[in-house]
């Protein structure tokens, strides 16, 4: 009986989102008396394989292959299902990310398992298999409870903070058969944003919306997120008017977000841009009007100008450290 | 083309969510329901496609009788027919066996559906469909055209996007900005009345994941506001009290 933890990594890292699920993973192992297995997929170099140990893990599984240097949904899935079966895996906890959205519900297909996205907490095994999840886009919660024999869950981000234990694991390569035939998708292209940190990804997020006024200001708020590494997001009117990439549109019809910090700049707060930042830890707020809705969702809040505000917040972190 | 749209029926992106009968229950007092907002770029984007190429559009929707106000505004939009099958949906399993139920009878050549639902905002029911019919499903589709049986999508990907083509059928979960939201005009609400709406039994389907209770998150605490002079005093609440940068 085993834990099997899906791992992911943005070419030559893993994701922070898979580290904090395989302590998550190894915390309920404990709790299930199972061993707990990871199934790191890609060119992930060995030093970071050994961080999977010192999170939790006791064995890695490590598939590798060119199928996999693609977004390739199938061929995740089978090695994630093959990896289960190989380990008996009665719980699958996947790390919520785009990829894992588009083959989470293959798994659970293949594994004949229920599945909870959205899970926000540890599970409760005192009656059975319950979980938390996010509902509502983030308004409420739901105790659900799974009653099939293998479980697969996808964790929501910043869900639950794992630490450096410093356990050991053994890395294993494992050879996955993927069936060409089962790639009916074919992939003529690929943008991505390169060099940029992940919206999805970052601790700080600095958001700007229509109160920026135009494209060409968006300089100021660009400066402040490089001061504190932070990524950049926006409001929909801001990426329906081609301002931003479409991809930083935040909200309840864009990106949900997670992050420690976020900063939104001249966003007024309208409940569907909340719904896509309600899980943030801490949100600073940056309006010239004192009653935008947004200050009641906010923990820290500057009434006053943009244009005069972050210039002087971004002089202000530059001398930070 | 024959195009199957599954839509659910949500209470308005500006409701206030609360609960009932200890906890249990959705309070639906005073809630105005919406087609998912998803699910109405994959309905404005289905019949987009059926103007360009001819074909029919078909919405579905698991739900109770009362979503049937839900399913005519889809209809008013420019749907031909509608399936309701008549069941609570209890989870994603269950809701995508009676999809997957009637898709199996019908053989559509294309099936759209939301990203996500935004009440359950599981992002499940699509790749549970496609596995149960043997197809496809990909999602998030941003862009979609059709040229001779074979489809052109943008997907998003993790910090980007790509471009792929797959033969129909297949299923999709879409989001802006494939299409635009249409509103109906007066012909489409007066036509919507009259368009066959079909009510159907639910197949049976053995649940592996059932709802308990509902909370609501913890009330936020009051915001500190700080003086636009000096910005400074921020980070160091940031750093020092708040704990995070
Ligand atoms: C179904 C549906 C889904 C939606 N989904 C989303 C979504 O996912 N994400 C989203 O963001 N929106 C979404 N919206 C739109 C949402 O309702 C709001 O219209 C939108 O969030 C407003 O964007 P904004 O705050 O940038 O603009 P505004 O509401 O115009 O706010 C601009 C703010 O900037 C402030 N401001 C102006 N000048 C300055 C200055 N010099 N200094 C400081 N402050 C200044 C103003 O006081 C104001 O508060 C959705 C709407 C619907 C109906
Ligand atoms: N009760 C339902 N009836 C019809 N379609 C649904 C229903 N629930 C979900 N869907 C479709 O499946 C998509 C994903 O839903 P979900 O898995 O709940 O996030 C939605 O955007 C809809 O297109």
């Amino acid at each position: 009986m085993s834990v099997l933890i899906y791992v992911e990594s943005n070419g030559s890292e893993i994701k922070k989102s898979s580290l904090d699920a395989v302590a998550y993973g190894a915390e309920v192992g404990v709790k299930m008396s199972s061993s707990v297995t990871a199934v790191a997929i890609g060119n992930i170099p060995a030093e970071q394989l050994a961080l999977l140990g010192k999170y939790g893990a006791a064995s890695v599984l490590h598939v590798q292959g060119d199928v996999f240097n693609h977004n390739s949904p199938m061929a995740f899935a089978a090695a994630v299902t093959e990896a289960a079966k190989k380990t008996g895996a009665k719980l699958v906890v996947l790390p919520k990310s785009t990829l894992v959205d588009s083959f989470a519900a293959k798994v659970s297909a293949q594994l004949k398992a229920g599945i909870v996205t959205n899970v926000t907490d540890l599970p409760d095994l005192s009656n059975g298999f319950s979980v938390k999840r996010s509902i509502f886009t983030g308004k409420a919660f739901a105790t659900v409870t799974i009653s099939s024999d293998i479980k697969v869950i996808t964790l929501a981000k910043n869900a639950y903070q794992g630490k450096e234990t410093g356990g050991n694991a053994t890395v294993e390569l494992f050879a996955v058969h993927v069936s060409d035939a089962d790639q009916k998708v074919k992939t003529t292209n690929v943008e991505k944003a390169s060099g940029d940190l992940l919206l999805t990804e970052a601790d700080i997020v600095v958001s700007g919306g229509r109160g920026m006024k135009g494209p060409e200001n968006w300089g100021i708020l660009l400066d402040l997120a490089k001061a504190l590494g932070a990524a950049t997001g926006c409001s929909k009117p801001v990426s329906d008017m081609d301002w931003r990439p479409h991809h930083e549109h935040v909200g309840q019809t864009g990106v949900k977000v997670a992050p420690n910090l976020y900063i939104a700049i001249g966003i007024s707060g309208a409940i569907q841009h909340l719904a896509g930042v309600n899980s943030s830890k801490c949100i600073v707020v940056i309006n010239k009007d004192p009653e935008a809705p947004f200050f009641k969702a906010a923990d820290y809040g500057i009434v006053g100008d943009l244009f005069e505000v972050v210039p002087k917040l971004t002089e202000a972190a530059k001398l930070l450290k | 083309m024959k195009i199957l749209v599954c839509i659910t029926h949500v209470p308005d992106t500006t409701s206030k969510i609360s609960f009932t009968d200890n906890n249990t229950k959705f309070n639906a007092a005073g809630v105005q329901y919406i087609i998912g907002p998803y699910d109405e770029y994959a309905l404005s984007r289905a019949i987009e496609l059926k103007e360009q190429l001819g074909g029919t559009v078909t919405v579905l929707n698991v739900g109770e009788a009362d979503t049937e106000p839900t399913i005519r505004k889809a209809l008013a939009i420019g749907a031909d027919d509608a399936i309701r099958v008549n069941a609570t949906p209890k989870d994603a399993g269950f809701v995508a066996a009676q999809i997957a139920a009637i898709a199996k009878e019908e053989k559509y050549d294309l099936i759209l559906m939301g990203r996500e639902s935004i009440d359950y905002n599981g992002g499940l029911v699509h790749g549970l469909v496609a596995d149960m019919l043997g197809i496809p499903s990909i999602t998030p589709v941003m862009k979609l055209d059709i040229e001779n049986g074979n489809a052109k999508m943008t997907r998003e990907i993790e910090g980007g996007k790509e471009s792929i083509e797959c033969v129909l059928p297949f299923v999709a979960g879409c989001q802006e900005p494939i299409a635009e939201w249409k509103i109906p005009n007066m012909r489409g609400i007066m036509s919507a009345r009259t368009k066959p709406l079909k009510v159907t039994e639910p197949v049976p389907f053995s649940e592996m994941v059932m709802y308990g209770d509902f909370q609501l998150p913890a009330a936020k605490g009051a915001c500190k506001m700080i003086d636009p002079a000096n910005p400074a005093e921020l980070l160091t609440l940031l750093r020092n009290e708040a704990k995070v940068l």
